[in-house]
């Protein structure tokens, strides 16, 4: 199959993805310094996902995430400065500190939120995608979500409907091998969790290699091409792993070291410069933007930890439309 | 005379409303298309309406409203329907983590207008699955308006104000009510929500009631009127936003108050009536809060038993007397 991306396309997509890294590396030393708290999902691995599918979709498709979430937040348009500024706890963070790193929202830029409750989502993606028939788009909708989601209600549920509806709604699994801390083989009766449960739902799906953006850009692109012609949802299995454990306190110790080393050298950001190298495009090109994505990086990082704390008084606005949290009256 | 409508009917005509004022509102829920809701809700709206905005879905609770949420944040103004409110556990994590909160924790970039009717309580013989008063569920989880109708009028006005709203509604229909009858509203009717209404005016002692206790609270009030009673009935009409305004107001001429409701004592939204009388009405009262709730059990199935649960007549007059002597 021919690549769709152009090398100006594959090297801005390369640079965004480094960027994602860069910043989930910062969020990872910063939790490290103390000036992250909670806990983080790091998306590290998987940006190849995120960064491909949002190359394939328009600006006012909808997307719907995980609290596995960064990538996708960033992807869509959220910059660095306020995903680092939301984990920090400071007033200019994406969701003014109210949402954290689980639920990373940019709706300005579609991207309609992160969720972890898991598998919650999909039907809400369903939901958008109805909305957009009814209105009259030809958007569509997407919904992320990991490999353990698949032995939820929900996702049966949303993949039921959407098929019935036939709406325009892509599911995309990003199949990264474990639950949590439990491989996904060994409690799902599936070999490919979502890919094969499609077809109990009559739609289309597709196993694909989720660390190759041009791969996962191109997949993605022909099932919302589908969607908007009417054709239904297409369920994507994108295989991917994580970088790091599930969450900040999981070293992650269950995971073979020859199954790690396998997908490490397997990296989108590597595989990303493979694409690039065959399309002739420069090393040093190819450095350059390493470079501008360690400086957005740097430059976010300082804008994030220059930023004012969040205004206690914002704990009490935003419960109701009106801005307020008034319950009596 | 005025014309005369069923609550059960006004469900429908309240759906047609607002569904003619603004095409952004479609139905969702199982059964409300071609067999008009199984409670007979839903008639007539297929028909004027079409199946793009009368949708009959699977039995998926969590579908049913997970979409009508993803709808709301894009747009559209869904109505959703729960068959009956005990289902509302079926997809419960949407109520109680995602609906609710993602105004809040997204910093107020979305907004979810949706509204997610259910048929509540019991006093029909449906046993422990299908009779509960759940309304106290919804009025646990900051970030939803909850809503529970009394009379035909109110359940075409609180509708109208609930579809308007551009928060999250949870509108609880009283199974036990739906053939009752009153006055039919008069057109662009609608309540706003969180206005309790004052059903009858007296001195002696405030009664608080929600939907189905209205009634028994009114029948309670007229039998102790023989004995020169004025009692003073509220109908709270919503639960959130809570009309504190008008039972303090209440509780400061009657000096003594009931509170009736259908969902159980433990966790009833009376503790929290109460719990707001002691805080900031404890000069005005002359003798303790009595709440009438059902009891601490599930619903048995028999009317025998079922009547020794929830509230009746018998015991609200009951606790108004005690109150009265006290």
């Amino acid at each position: 199959m021919t690549a769709s991306m152009d090398a100006a396309e594959l090297l801005r997509c390369y640079e965004q993805m480094a960027v994602i890294r860069g910043t989930e590396k910062a969020a990872h030393d910063l939790f490290l310094a103390g000036l992250v708290k909670g806990t983080t999902h790091l998306a590290a691995g998987h940006e190849a996902v995120a960064v491909g599918a949002s190359a394939a979709l328009r600006p006012d498709d909808y997307v719907f995430a995980t609290y596995r979430g960064h990538h996708h937040a960033m992807a869509r348009g959220a910059s660095p400065a306020e995903c680092l500024a939301e984990l920090m706890s400071k007033a200019t963070g994406v969701c003014k500190a109210k949402g954290g790193s689980m639920h990373l929202t940019k709706a300005s830029a579609g991207m309609l939120g992160s969720y972890a409750i898991v598998g919650a989502h999909l039907p809400l993606a369903a939901g958008a995608a109805w909305s957009a028939r009814l209105r009259g788009t030809s958007q569509v909708a997407v919904a992320f979500f990991g490999d353990g989601a698949t032995n939820i209600g929900a996702f049966h549920e949303a993949l039921n409907l959407a098929s019935v509806w036939s709406l325009p709604v892509l599911f995309i699994c990003e199949n990264n091998l474990y639950m949590e801390y439990t491989p996904i083989g060994s409690v799902t009766a599936a070999e490919h969790p979502a890919a094969d449960r499609a077809a109990g739902y009559r739609l289309p799906a597709e196993v694909i290699d989720g660390n190759d953006v041009v791969v996962v850009a191109d997949a993605v692109g022909r099932a919302a091409d589908r969607a908007r012609a009417g054709g239904g949802p297409t369920v994507l299995e994108a295989r991917t792993y994580r970088h790091f454990g599930h969450s900040r306190t999981d070293p992650a110790a269950y995971r073979p070291a020859e199954e790690v080393e396998q997908w490490l050298a397997r990296d989108p950001l590597d595989v990303a410069v493979g694409r690039l190298t065959e399309l002739d495009v420069a090393s040093s090109e190819i450095t350059m933007a390493a470079d501008r994505a360690a400086k957005t990086v740097a430059d976010a990082v300082a804008e994030a930890k220059a930023a004012d704390g969040a205004d206690p008084a914002q704990a009490f606005t935003d419960v109701w439309a009106d801005g307020g949290h008034q319950w009596r009256t | 005379m005025a014309d005369l409508i069923t609550y059960r009917d006004a469900v429908a005509e309240g759906l047609a409303r607002e569904m003619r004022r603004d095409p952004a509102v479609v139905c969702l829920g199982e059964d409300i298309g071609a067999a008009g809701g199984v409670f007979k809700t839903t008639v007539g709206l297929l028909a004027e309406f079409g199946s793009d905005r009368v949708r009959d879905t699977p039995i998926s609770e969590q579908a049913i409203v997970g979409m009508a949420m993803g709808a709301a944040m894009t747009g559209i103004r869904p109505v959703a329907e729960i068959m009956f409110s005990d289902f509302l556990a079926c997809c419960w994590d949407y109520l109680a983590n995602e609906i609710p909160k993602m105004r809040y924790m997204t910093g107020g970039q979305v907004t979810v207008p949706l509204v997610i009717r259910t048929a509540n309580g019991g006093g029909l013989g449906f046993g422990a699955q299908h009779s509960q008063a759940t309304e106290n569920w919804a009025a646990a989880v900051p970030g939803l308006k909850v809503v529970a109708p009394a009379t035909p009028a109110d359940v075409v006005g609180l509708l109208a104000a609930a579809v308007r709203c551009d928060d999250p509604v949870v509108f609880f229909e009283h199974k036990g009510l739906f053939a009752s009858r009153g006055e039919a509203p008069p057109p662009d009717h609608v309540v706003p929500l969180g206005q309790a209404a004052t059903v009858r005016p007296g001195t002696d002692i405030t009664v608080v009631a929600l939907a189905s206790t209205v009634p028994l609270a009114l029948a309670a009030a007229d039998e102790l009127a023989g004995s020169g009673v004025a009692a003073e009935v509220i109908d709270l009409r919503c639960l959130i936003p809570l009309d504190m305004a008008t039972v303090l107001a209440s509780l400061r001429r009657t000096s003594r108050l009931l509170i009736v409701e259908e969902n159980p004592y433990q966790g009833g939204w009376g503790g929290t009536i109460a719990s707001i009388v002691a805080d900031e009405g404890f000069e005005f009262l002359d003798a303790p809060v009595r709440r009438v709730a059902a009891a601490c059990v599930p619903l048995p199935f028999a009317d025998a038993l079922e009547d020794e649960v929830i509230p009746t007549v018998a015991k609200v007059t009951a606790a108004m007397r005690t109150l009265l002597d006290y």
